[in-house]
């Protein structure tokens, strides 16, 4: 068992810290309503619904089991050595978080944020499930991902494991970076929504024999819209908190880091609008939507150490990322991903991790990140996504995860929740009758 | 078919971390690491294609 010693944060630091962190859940509303607002009408109470369990799940899960095997730096870990040098697979902290002091110590803050974190990561797959995933089996596939997948990959990157060690260890430039979560909240949650995809398979009626793909579009473009808005705020806390507790950096940065997370977000948007404006003659507001968030989620890995013009490219290349990936999975791969969780945050986080080795500006020369930012990301191909797909598979054999016909056809909010979100909108057929 | 893919993903990571492990030259690790990659890629491909197909069959 080994542990490196933990970051020790300044009042000030400390402060500002915790103002960041109150910033964050904006960010889960915000996904939320993209989330609904790309799903049918028919099924939108249920996706605020499942939003609201699955974040529940999560942080109550996340509060049982998951700190304890994510940890955090300073905190006791369990270690290997290969060929002399320590690799920290999992933390070795006890359950239900009695091992912490809410002091306001590093390692505190860390865990309230990682409660919020991990409530993000698996709001992300509701978006590739919309219209038919189970409200009790999106809430066990949560408590998978939040007990066991988020905090195993979360502590190797921001709990002193062996990925944020690359560079100790081997000499690959500072080790793995991920400030803000492009890798352990986004693509985690990202392959798990395409593991979630591949499982449930598409919405009935959405391929026809010949594989051409029925348009389903979203049912409320302003819930998107304003979805996205809410996310930057949230983007805005989360990336800086995460900079100053997971990279160390100096608060003085902190201006650097929003106005990095506001171009990457803002460029990402542009290139998607303009994109789409160019392909089919009208900017498309669901796809520049999903790019906006893209441009968020690739700003998170390196936002603390990209300068701003690297920031604009990352945003606008994540914008046209996301654009290109949305058509390729539903015409290509035939993956049904209504809400675009796929391409916004599987794609667009690992692009942001790869441009942290491709843009990091360091004030030392610091070889070797781009192959530490490739090992990461050979990581979360090679190894998370097996996991999260071989977890979900198994809960899926147990207890399945897709809604009957009848209620795809009937809708969620009425097969599983009884009551419609719009009922006002609902056409009785006694009304056409005349009397 | 997806079952191999899997397989090969893992693979592939295993080819990665096995070059961080053994390899002491940094051009000897990035090639091995790339070629892990490459089987990874290879891997998550098998997998896509083995999905499509079960779409197609099914619509």
């Amino acid at each position: 068992m080994t542990s490196l010693p933990a970051p020790a944060l300044s009042e000030t630091a400390m402060a500002l810290c915790i103002l960041c962190i109150f910033l964050v859940p904006f960010a889960l509303p915000g996904l939320a309503l993209i989330n609904t607002g790309l799903g049918r009408s028919r099924s939108s109470a249920h996706s605020m619904m499942a939003s609201l369990c699955m974040f529940a799940v999560a942080a109550l899960t996340y509060f049982v089991c998951g700190f304890s095997w994510q940890g955090f730096i300073g905190l006791p870990a369990h270690s290997f050595s290969v060929g002399g040098k320590a690799w920290s697979l999992i933390a070795a902290e006890p359950f239900f978080m009695r091992g912490l002091d809410f002091n306001g110590s590093s390692a505190s803050l860390a865990a309230w944020l990682q409660i919020l974190c991990v409530g993000l990561a698996a709001l992300i797959p509701l978006g590739a499930g919309s219209d038919r995933w189970r409200l009790s089996a999106s809430c066990a596939s949560t408590a998978l991902l939040a007990g066991w997948t988020y905090p195993l990959f979360a502590h190797w990157v921001w709990g002193g494991g062996w990925l944020a060690q690359l560079g100790v260890n081997y000499g690959l430039g500072h080790g793995f970076i991920d400030a803000g979560g492009s890798s352990s909240i986004q693509v985690v949650g990202g392959l798990t929504a395409l593991s979630i995809a591949w499982i449930l398979g598409p919405r009935r009626g959405k391929y026809s024999s010949n594989g051409m793909p029925a348009a389903i579009p979203g049912h409320n473009s302003v819930f998107v819209l304003f979805g996205c808005l809410l996310a930057w705020v949230g983007w805005l806390g989360l990336n800086s908190a995460g900079a100053i507790l997971f990279t160390g950096m100096e608060i003085g940065r902190v201006p650097l880091v929003a106005v990095n997370t506001t171009l990457a977000a803002v460029s990402a948007g542009l290139t998607a609008a303009i994109v789409t404006r160019t392909r089919f003659g009208k900017p498309d507001a669901s796809i520049t939507a999903n790019g906006w968030i893209g441009g968020l989620v690739a700003s998170s890995a390196g936002c603390a150490i990209l300068k701003p013009a690297a920031a604009v490219i990352v945003g606008a290349v994540a914008g046209a990322l996301v654009t290109q990936a949305v058509d390729r999975f539903e015409f290509s791969l035939k993956v049904d991903d209504p809400g675009g969780a796929i391409s916004v945050h599987a794609l667009g986080g690992i692009w942001g991790v790869l441009a942290v080795g491709l843009f990091a500006a360091f004030s030392g020369s610091a070889p070797g990140q781009f192959l530490a930012q490739l090992i990461g990301i050979a990581t979360l191909i090679g190894f998370v996504l097996p996991l999260t797909y071989g977890l979900n598979w198994l809960l899926n054999r147990l207890h399945p995860q897709r809604v009957a016909a009848d209620g795809e056809r009937q809708g969620m909010d009425l097969h599983e929740l009884g009551a419609d979100a719009y009922p006002e909108f609902v056409t009785h057929t006694e009304e056409f009758i005349q009397r | 078919m997806k079952l191999t893919g899997f397989l090969l993903l893992l693979a592939g990571w295993g080819i990665v971390l096995s070059a961080l492990a053994l390899l002491g030259s940094a051009a000897a690790q990035t090639g091995f690491v790339l070629a892990g990659v490459a089987v990874e890629g290879l891997g998550l491909g098998m997998v896509a294609r083995a999905h499509s197909i079960l779409v197609e069959d099914e619509a």
